[in-house]
């Protein structure tokens, strides 16, 4: 016996009121009705909404800087520090007169994000040396299609009208360099 | 010769420096050097990072030396005693030199091609602090095509002078060198004079950082996401025995083989690293073996060798 907590079945017979059976059945059902009385666990979605959690692990955003130039430059971290090998991408190289759009010379000219193999740990975002990479408080939407949930990097970026906010992310006690 | 280095003991011909006599006893823990290339004669001496202690010079003079000294540079005494590891002033040294070397560099690692086999930032990682007080401007050149093949970062540039050796060494004609003087000086080709000599890849290999690239394998992929393979095929310039950089069936880049310091011992023609990059060319042996403390190892492409029956 490991934990004590084994217990010796012992086959007494009932007393009479216990065969009666109905004390029984109505302490049940009091627990029920009780129930009705008590605060909802559940909430109508879709009218209603939960609240997230401010550091919710959700759907992936890129971001982009202050001038609205993509962040990204493909060094890889996220992909070799994901668990779940879900990121995939091609870096290729900013030709002049692109400066607006990239920040640096090279950037992900393909960047995928596999969300049925995503594990949401949000280990890509603290790999991140660019802070182009955020998960967000968002879903990642349902489909009968696995082709939706193969995200491009057109779906995952951030545009410049748009803009997702991450600021409560960087909240966490700061462990990024200030770059 | 006896000589003691961290401790033990061991017997050197005349003629080896700290640095070789050090690396007989472990790779690992010998002191890191930046410049210094075993098989590119007259190399060394430039970045001292390689910096040790002698606590007793020989058998006769006990006494310490009165600086650090560079290990790739000075040669050993009978009876010396030498503190590589053990010593906080060398270590300490270290640190500072880590911090010299960074001064200029433009730590553009997530875009540098050598990120994940650089041996600047290996050092960095291993000896340096992680911060500096340097707050001046950092000094900037454009990025600058030498020869069809090469790329120059000369940002990234530490002035180790070993791609000077290779071309002073492996090609017939010199047409690269350093320019300019201290603070100013860079390596470049007279009147932009394209490296155009068989061997003049092999600057990629022995450049300690990112500054000499290959354009052919620009920004095709991170090291850490290619299976290094051994591989050889037939060659009249070179030995032919190279490792090629395999991502599928694609060769993404050929580099000669290194040893486990890092250098390369049979340098490998233009014609191997840059015209053959289909695989059909090569003949594979099998996966190149890769420290597992390297990054390029997280791509788990080494065969695991199950428990044998017996």
């Amino acid at each position: 016996m490991l934990t004590n907590r084994s217990k010796v079945v012992v086959n007494k017979t009932l007393t009479f009121s216990e065969s009666l059976y109905f004390p029984a059945i109505f302490r049940g059902l009091m627990i029920t009705m009780s129930h009705l009385f008590k605060r909802k666990v559940t909430v109508r979605y879709p009218e209603q909404t939960r609240v997230f959690s401010p550091v919710y692990r959700g759907l992936h955003v890129l971001k982009r800087d202050e001038k609205g130039a993509e962040r990204c430059t493909a060094c890889g971290l996220c992909a070799v520090a994901c668990p779940a090998e879900a990121i995939t991408m091609v870096a290729a190289e900013r030709e002049p007169g692109q400066e607006a759009l990239f920040r640096e010379e090279k950037y992900a000219a393909q960047y995928e994000i596999n969300m049925l193999r995503c594990i949401f740990c949000g280990l890509c975002e603290e790999a991140c040396p660019k802070e182009a990479i955020y998960l967000t408080p968002r879903l990642v939407p349902s489909s009968f299609k696995r082709e939706d949930f193969f995200w491009k990097k057109e779906r995952l970026l951030e545009t410049v009208e748009n803009r997702v906010d991450v600021s409560r992310r960087l909240m966490r006690p700061a462990q990024k360099g200030a770059a | 010769m006896k000589v003691t280095i961290d401790g033990i003991e061991l017997d050197v011909p005349s003629g080896t420096t700290i640095l070789e006599a050090a690396r007989q006893i472990d790779t690992k823990s010998a002191p890191p050097a930046m410049c210094y290339y075993s098989t590119l004669k007259d190399s060394g001496g430039k970045c001292r990072t390689c910096l040790v202690k002698i606590t007793q010079s020989s058998a006769q003079n006990t006494r310490p030396s009165m600086r650090l000294v560079p290990a790739c540079r000075t040669l050993v005494e009978d009876g010396m005693v030498v503190q590589n590891n053990l010593s906080e002033e060398v270590l300490e040294a270290r640190k500072g030199i880590v911090e010299l070397l960074l001064i200029n560099h433009p730590l553009d690692c997530p875009i540098c091609d050598q990120a994940g086999e650089c041996d600047l930032q290996n050092l960095a990682f291993e000896h340096g602090a992680s911060g500096t007080d340097y707050k001046e401007e950092r000094r900037r050149f454009p990025v600058q095509d030498i020869g069809p093949d090469i790329k120059l970062h000369m940002n990234r540039c530490i002035l180790c002078f070993r791609c000077v050796y290779v071309a002073d060494q492996l090609t017939p004609h010199r047409c690269h060198g350093v320019l300019n003087r201290g603070d100013a000086s860079e390596i470049g080709t007279y009147i932009a004079k394209a490296v155009d000599s068989d061997f003049s890849g092999n600057m990629i290999d022995v450049c300690p950082v990112g500054a000499l690239t290959d354009k052919t394998f620009r920004f095709k992929s991170r090291v850490w996401f290619a299976r290094p393979m051994n591989a050889h095929r037939e060659c009249t310039a070179c030995c032919g025995k190279t490792v090629v950089w395999l991502k599928g069936d694609e060769v993404l880049r050929v580099t000669a083989r290194k040893d486990d310091v890092g250098e390369v011992k049979d340098f490998i023609c233009n014609g191997c690293r840059f015209q053959h990059k289909k695989l059909e060319d090569w003949v594979i042996e099998g996966p190149m073996h890769v420290d597992r403390h390297s990054v390029i190892s997280q791509n788990h492409y080494e065969q695991l060798q199950g428990p044998q029956d017996a």
